[in-house]
C-alpha cells in the first residue's frame, strides 16, 4: 500500500509541477489542482498508514491507542481542502476576468512573439 | 491579567472580522458611509487595544502577556493564542499602517470597486491571527485567511494589469501554500504535534534518523514564508503586484512581507535556537546570504526602475533582505537592531506607497519611461524653457517635496529620520558580536548595507528631481486634507522614533532577548498546562 500510495504522490505533484510551468492560464489552475490532491494524499500519509482502525475512540474507554488512526491528519486534510478549493474557485474568477480583458488565455495577459 | 484583559487577547481576531461580517449583513456595497464609519473604529479601536496588550507584555515577567486557550483546552491538545513582545509589537504596527491606508482610501480609493472595506477587516483578521497564533497549523489557517483577502484587494479597481499582475501574485501564493502544507505535515510526521511550544520543547529530543526529514521539513516551510517575504530568487513576482496594486492596498501590502519574515524571525529562533541540540542554527547561513542577495537584487532594482512605484516595491525587497540578513547573523543585539529596522522601514514604505500616487497624479502616464529613454539617449529636450526661475512653488507642492525627501531619508537611511539611526544600529551590532569575531560576512553586510542605502538614494533623488523639478508645465495635483495627513502622520511615528531611539532600542533588546531565549514562552504556554505526560504522544 505504501508503494501505491507513493506513486500516486508521485505521479499527482510531478504532473501538477509540469502544468503549472505551462503558458495557459487553464493548465496552471488544473497543475494547481493536482498539485493540491498530492499534498492532500501527503499529510494523511503523514499520519501512518493504517487499514481498518477508526480515528475516534470507541465509547466507554480509552483503549490502546495503537489500534487508532491518528484524527488529527484527517483534521488537518479536511481543512486543507477547503481552504484549497475555496482558492481555487477564485483563481477561476480571476482566470475568466483576465481572459475577458486581454483576450488571450496567455499567463502574461499576451503571446509571446515567435 | 484580569478577566477582561484576558479577553483582549482575542480581540484583534475577533474585531475585524465582526465588523466585515457586519458590512456584509449591512447590505455591502449600497451603504459605503456606514461601511467606512465602521471600518474607521474597527481599525483606530486595534490601535487602542494593541498599545494595551503592548503595555502589558512589556511589564510581564519574560515578555509573555498571556495565553489565550481557544475553549479552555490544555496547550498541546488544543490551539492557543499567544501575546507577548514581538507579538503585540507586530499587531500595533499593523494597525498604524492600516488606519493610515484606510483614511487615504477614504478621500477617492473604497469607491472605485466592491467590498473594499470588507476584505480590508479581513485581511486585518488574517494579519493579526498569524501575529498572534501559537499553532502552526493555525498559522496556515491565518495566512489562507489574509492571502484570499489580499487576492480581493490586489485587484481592487480593475483593469488588465492589475489582472494579470493579481493573477501571477495569486498563483506564486497558492503554490507556496502548498509548500507550507508539506512543511507542516513533516514536522507533523517526525514530532506528532502542531504546537509550536510543544515542538520547540520537542526538536531536541528527536532521534538522529528522524532529524533530517526534520531538517528537511522545517526547510520546506521556510521556502513558503520566504516566497512571502520576497527572498531572491523567490521574489520575482513581488514588484509586479506591489506597483500594480491600488496605492492603500500596496502601502498595507508592505506590511504583508514582513508577516513572512516575523514567522521566519520566530520560528526559526524557537525551533533551532541554541537549546535545540543537533538542529541548533540550521540554516542560518542560508538567510544571511540569501537576504544579502534580496538586498543587492533590490537595490539594482531600485535604480533600474523607471516608475515610482516599482521603485518603491524594490525597496520593499531591500528592506526584506536586510531584515533577513539580520536574522541570520544570528546575535541578539543584531535582531534588536533588524526589529527596530523593520518598523521603520514599513512605516516609511507605507507612507512612500501613499506618496507616490499624490505626486503622480499631476503627471502624464508614461512620462517617467520617456524621461528615462532620453537620458539614456543623451538627447535634452525643451531646454529652451529655464526662464521659468523664480516661479513659486505651491503650497502643495512643498508639502508633497518635504514629505518625498522623508520617506528618501528613511528608505535609504540618512539622518535625520530614524532609518538613520536603526542602520546605524545594525552595523554596530553587527560589527561588534558577542562571544565571536568579526566574520567576514560580517564586512559583506556592512557593504551590501551602505551600497543599498546608496542605490537607494540615487534612485530616490533621480525619482524625485523628475517629480518636483524637472517639469515646469505640470499640473499642480489635487490633494486633499485626508490624503496627505496619513503620509504625514506615518513620517511623524519616524521623527518621534528617532527622538526616543533610546527607550524604543531597549525594547527591542528586551524582545530580541526573549527571542532568543524562549523558555518564558515555552513555559507560559506549557507550564500552566497541567502536565499530563501519559497523553502525550511520544516522538515516533
Amino acid at each position: 500500500m505504501e508503494l501505491v500510495l507513493a506513486i500516486g504522490i508521485g505521479v499527482f505533484a510531478g504532473s501538477g509541477v509540469w502544468l503549472i510551468l505551462r503558458p495557459r492560464t487553464f493548465q496552471v489552475i488544473i497543475g494547481l489542482s493536482l498539485l493540491s490532491y498530492a499534498v492532500n494524499l501527503f499529510i494523511v500519509a503523514m499520519g501512518r498508514l493504517k487499514t481498518d482502525a477508526a480515528p475516534i475512540l470507541a465509547a466507554g474507554g480509552i483503549g490502546d491507542p495503537a489500534r487508532f488512526a491518528d484524527p488529527l491528519p484527517q483534521a488537518l486534510v479536511l481543512t486543507a481542502i477547503v481552504i484549497g478549493f475555496a482558492t481555487t474557485a477564485l483563481f477561476l474568477v480571476v482566470l475568466l476576468a483576465s481572459r475577458g480583458l486581454t483576450g488571450t488565455d496567455h499567463v502574461d495577459g499576451r503571446e509571446t512573439e515567435r | 491579567m484580569s478577566l477582561p484583559l484576558d479577553h483582549l487577547m482575542i480581540a484583534p481576531v475577533l474585531l475585524p472580522l465582526l465588523a466585515g461580517a457586519v458590512m456584509l449583513a449591512l447590505g455591502g456595497e449600497r451603504r459605503l458611509a456606514v461601511n467606512a464609519t465602521f471600518s474607521v473604529v474597527s481599525t483606530v479601536a486595534l490601535v487602542a487595544i494593541s498599545i494595551v496588550l503592548l503595555r502589558t507584555a512589556h511589564a510581564a515577567p519574560g515578555g509573555v502577556a498571556g495565553v489565550y486557550r481557544l475553549g479552555d483546552w490544555p496547550a498541546p491538545f488544543a490551539i492557543v493564542l499567544v501575546v507577548d513582545r514581538l507579538a503585540a509589537l507586530m499587531v500595533l504596527l499593523s494597525s498604524l499602517l492600516a488606519t493610515a491606508a484606510l483614511v487615504f482610501s477614504l478621500a477617492r480609493w473604497h469607491r472605485v470597486g466592491v467590498y473594499f472595506h470588507p476584505l480590508f477587516q479581513f485581511l486585518l483578521m488574517g494579519i493579526n491571527g498569524a501575529f498572534l497564533t501559537g499553532d502552526l497549523f493555525n498559522l496556515f489557517v491565518f495566512f489562507e485567511v489574509l492571502l484570499a483577502a489580499s487576492y480581493g484587494l490586489v485587484l481592487h479597481g480593475s483593469g488588465s494589469a492589475r489582472v494579470t499582475a493579481g493573477m501571477h501574485y495569486i498563483v506564486v501564493n497558492l503554490a507556496a501554500s502548498l509548500l507550507f502544507l508539506i512543511g507542516v505535515s513533516l514536522i507533523y510526521g517526525v514530532t506528532g504535534t502542531l504546537n509550536m511550544a510543544d515542538l520547540a520543547a520537542r526538536i531536541p529530543a528527536v532521534p538522529a534518523g528522524s532529524r533530517a526529514l526534520l531538517e528537511a521539513g522545517a526547510g520546506i516551510l521556510g521556502i513558503a514564508f520566504l516566497v512571502k517575504a520576497g527572498m531572491w530568487p523567490l521574489c520575482f513576482w513581488l514588484p509586479g503586484a506591489y506597483s500594480a496594486a491600488p496605492p492603500p492596498v500596496a502601502s498595507v501590502f508592505a506590511i504583508l512581507t514582513k508577516v513572512g519574515i516575523y514567522v521566519v524571525l520566530r520560528l526559526w529562533l524557537l525551533f533551532f535556537g541554541d537549546a535545540a541540540g543537533a538542529s541548533a542554527h540550521v540554516g542560518g547561513e542560508w538567510l544571511l546570504i540569501g537576504g544579502m542577495a534580496t538586498v543587492t537584487f533590490g537595490a539594482i532594482g531600485c535604480m533600474a526602475s523607471q516608475d515610482m512605484a516599482r521603485l518603491a516595491a524594490f525597496s520593499v525587497l531591500v528592506s526584506s533582505g536586510t531584515i533577513l540578513a539580520a536574522i541570520g547573523i544570528g546575535q541578539p543585539g543584531v535582531t534588536a537592531a533588524a526589529l527596530f529596522y523593520l518598523v521603520t522601514s514599513t512605516l516609511g514604505l507605507g507612507a512612500f506607497f501613499l506618496l507616490i500616487e499624490l505626486v503622480e497624479r499631476g503627471r502624464e502616464p508614461g512620462a517617467d519611461v520617456l524621461a528615462v529613454t532620453r537620458e539614456a539617449y543623451g538627447e535634452e529636450g525643451e531646454l529652451d524653457e529655464t526662464d521659468e526661475v523664480g516661479v513659486a512653488i505651491p503650497a502643495t507642492m512643498s508639502i508633497l517635496g518635504l514629505a518625498f525627501i522623508g520617506c528618501a531619508a528613511i528608505i535609504s537611511g540618512l539622518p535625520p529620520l530614524s532609518g538613520f539611526v536603526a542602520k546605524f544600529a545594525l552595523l554596530t551590532a553587527a560589527l561588534n558580536p558577542q562571544g565571536r569575531a568579526v566574520s567576514i560576512f560580517d564586512w559583506l553586510f556592512l557593504f551590501v548595507l551602505i551600497m543599498s542605502g546608496l542605490a537607494a538614494l540615487i534612485a530616490m533623488t533621480r525619482a524625485g528631481i523628475r517629480a518636483f523639478w524637472a517639469a515646469p508645465d505640470r499640473v499642480v495635483p489635487r490633494v486633499r486634507v485626508i490624503e496627505i495627513a496619513p503620509v504625514v502622520l506615518l513620517l511623524l511615528f519616524c521623527a518621534v522614533k528617532t527622538v526616543e531611539a533610546g527607550p524604543i532600542m531597549r525594547f527591542m533588546q528586551a524582545t530580541a532577548q526573549s527571542l532568543h531565549a524562549p523558555q518564558a514562552y515555552i513555559r507560559g504556554v506549557l507550564g500552566a498546562a497541567g502536565e499530563r505526560p501519559s497523553l502525550r504522544r511520544g516522538a515516533t
